[in-house]
């Protein structure tokens, strides 16, 4: 009798193991194993290939590379920073001020962008920026302009794009944990001198960090990894990381040298990641809860 | 004596609903002011507008003589105690207390000085590097009274503090606010719909319903001398009667029940053209088999119906003979009693002057008194 139930017991974890250990294997590890090996090897002058570490040497050699590099991150970095700064106030809005009834309105108006395709949601934003789009028309009706100006390919423009596309990922984490802040405590704060800078400062942003840094993890890797944003709307001659991974692989078919640019952002990305949990004390497994 | 807080002819009207209805009262520094009311009556409206939550649809109100109107919480010498306590749990119990102090500019040693010295008052010394959720509910609010009094507001506004702790603790902080009031010398305002939390701690109470003051006096004058129907239900027990009242050719006046009795009063009563009132009379101001050359009690003959042992609260519930209206008597400490058995026939008397009456018939403070 026990040996059966002991067997009935391990069988139920092997069948609902089974599944996530073959995703983990077949479709996380396995290709990044892959990766790892093929961002070690390198054609020689003959065509032999063979283990080198010129891929990542490239890298740091060309300049071009980890400018892109270093720029992708530190935009990212920004993007983050804007797109919080300007969710904090909507969430707030939302969970706090808002009519039961509005609340729902706003949430959905939050989503609508994400009913369309990235590639349609920036084409809104090229026919209204563009040279002879929307807002030029009408300034020039106006007479507020004599010449129509080119609003697009300038990296606020993109900025703005990469903004406007991961607004939605930061707002909805904060807002869950801003829902359960009990009122009393901004009241308790505002009673006991508080003004609301501090208010902001010392209450909610605390009480809020681990839906922040959720936020702001999950907003960060889109941004990183974003590809069509920055390639139609971003400046022409400032590429992002993703494109150079993509023009290695597409365009010179250097699945090597792409596979070495791929692991370095990565690694990047945790190290930024990792960074960021420890100077706000947030663990990771109590971040992405 | 100077007034701390004067609250003058204040209204507060949600939509149509008049939450509090034009109440007014005064304050002396250093005294501890309760309002009293039951659960919707308006009591932490009234706060929250001497708190600057809320603005007075009319009226008035001034701290220290200073007109409060338009002036925002953080700006006002008040602290409030809030019903849930709402301490900041992502910090510490010295950060909860040092927040308003340092909110006021103030730094390093003063802060740690002056928050040292509240956690000594309050009786958590040592207690700083806690966290909130490692404290019991009596901490939590000692806490969160701590953090409002280190600021030396000029009153300090408390909503029904004790109402999430258990009976035995309630019982033991009771007697903790009154001798931490006493020692620290604030202004409390208190509010609550315990009457024996209002009745021990109080200077004053103020008896609210349906958002105005019933009665203001000492808890001694509230319970002998109740100046309503609802004072009379919501203070202490007391057993209700609806009487008629009548007058002999002697000018003497009587109370006569529906069901035959007839029991003599003291003072005189309008009958002119509603003769019906409530009589109350207190469960202790009743004798159990008074002697009979006593002519000047109401006596009447009853049946014991329950015994409602309580130690030293203990009571019998009787009815009169023939009736079903109960009546609750107060056993003497004595246990002269404690041979008493259901159905058990006896007399209960009482003198006139302990009975109160009320014109009309009132509402009901509760379902029925028991
Ligand atoms: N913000 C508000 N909006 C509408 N009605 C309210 C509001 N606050 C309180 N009330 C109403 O006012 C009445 C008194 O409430 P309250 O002051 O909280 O009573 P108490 O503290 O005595 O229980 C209640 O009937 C309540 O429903
Ligand atoms: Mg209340």
């Amino acid at each position: 009798m026990k040996r059966s139930s002991k067997l009935k017991v391990r069988w139920g974890f092997i069948i609902f193991f089974t599944p996530v250990f073959l995703w983990l294997m077949l479709l996380i590890v396995l290709p990044h194993i892959e990766l790892l090996r093929m961002s070690f090897i390198g054609t020689d002058f003959y065509g032999k290939s063979g283990f080198t570490l010129e891929n990542y040497g490239g890298f740091f050699k060309e300049p071009i590379y980890w400018r892109t590099f270093a720029r992708t991150a530190i935009y990212s970095i920004l993007v983050t920073f804007i797109v919080l700064v300007i969710a904090l106030p909507v969430a707030f809005y939302i969970t706090k001020l808002a009519k039961p009834k509005a609340q729902g309105f706003f949430t959905v108006l939050l989503l609508i962008p994400f009913w369309v395709s990235e590639l349609i949601r920036i084409y809104g934003w090229i026919i209204l920026l563009r040279e002879s789009g929307v807002i030029n028309f009408v300034l020039l009706k106006l007479h507020l302009i004599k010449q129509p100006y080119e609003m697009l390919y300038h990296d606020a423009t993109m900025i703005m794009g990469l903004v406007y596309t991961s607004m939605l990922f930061m707002v909805v984490p904060i807002m869950g944990v801003m829902e359960s802040l009990d009122n009393a405590l901004i009241e308790a704060a505002y009673d006991l001198g508080a003004k609301k800078l501090a208010i902001w400062r010392k209450i909610i942003i605390p009480y809020c960090t681990p839906g922040i840094m959720s936020g702001s993890i999950i907003v960060f890797m889109l941004v990183l990894g974003s590809y069509l944003t920055p390639k139609l709307m971003g400046g022409k001659n400032a590429l992002w990381f993703t494109e150079q991974i993509y023009n290695q692989i597409i365009i010179y078919f250097n699945w090597n040298q792409g596979a070495a640019f791929g692991f370095l952002l990565l690694l990047m990305s945790s190290i930024i990641i990792f960074i960021a949990l420890k100077l706000t004390k947030q663990e990771f497994t109590k971040v992405i809860k | 004596m100077k007034i701390a807080l004067s609250v003058k002819n204040v209204s507060k009207y949600f939509g149509d609903f008049k939450a509090v209805d034009n109440v007014s009262f005064d304050v002396e520094d250093g005294k501890f002011f309760s309002i009293l009311g039951p659960s919707g009556s308006g009591k932490t409206t009234l706060l929250r507008m001497i708190a600057g939550f809320y603005e007075p649809s009319s009226g008035k109100i001034e701290i220290r003589g200073e007109d409060m109107a338009g002036v925002e919480p953080n700006k006002r010498p008040v602290n409030l105690v809030f019903q849930n306590l709402a301490l900041f749990p992502m910090m510490n119990v010295f950060e909860n207390i040092a927040f308003g102090l340092k909110r006021r500019g103030e730094r390093g040693k003063i802060v740690k000085d002056k928050v040292e010295a509240m956690l000594e008052r309050v009786g958590l010394p040592g207690f700083g590097n806690r966290k909130i959720g490692q404290l019991s509910g009596g901490q939590k609010q000692r806490v969160a009274i701590a953090r409002a009094l280190v600021l030396e507001p000029s009153v300090l506004l408390l909503d029904e503090p004790l109402g999430a702790l258990d009976a035995k603790l309630r019982e033991h902080m009771k007697v903790e606010l009154k001798k931490l009031q006493l020692k620290v010398g604030t202004t409390f305002v208190y509010i609550t719909h315990d009457q024996s939390e209002a009745m021990v701690m109080s200077d004053y109470v103020a008896v609210m319903h349906a958002g105005r003051f019933e009665q203001l006096d000492t808890p001694q004058n509230l319970y002998n001398r109740p100046a309503s129907s609802f004072v009379a239900q919501f203070v202490g027990n007391n057993n209700k009667f609806t009487v008629k009242v009548i007058k002999d050719e002697r000018g003497n006046f009587y109370a006569a029940t529906d069901y035959g009795l007839k029991l003599k009063l003291e003072g005189k009563f309008d009958i002119e053209q509603d003769n019906t009132y409530e009589m109350y009379i207190r469960p202790e101001s009743i004798i159990i088999n008074p002697h009979d050359d006593l002519d000047k009690l109401n006596i009447i003959e009853v049946d014991v119906k329950a015994i409602l042992f309580d130690g030293g609260n203990s009571r019998i519930l009787v009815v009169p003979k023939g009736t079903d209206n109960e009546i609750v008597v107060m056993l003497p400490q004595n246990r002269k009693y404690d041979y008493l058995r259901p159905s058990d026939a006896l007399k209960i008397g009482w003198y006139p002057s302990v009975s109160v009456c009320f014109k009309g018939i009132g509402e009901r403070a509760y379902e029925e008194i028991k």
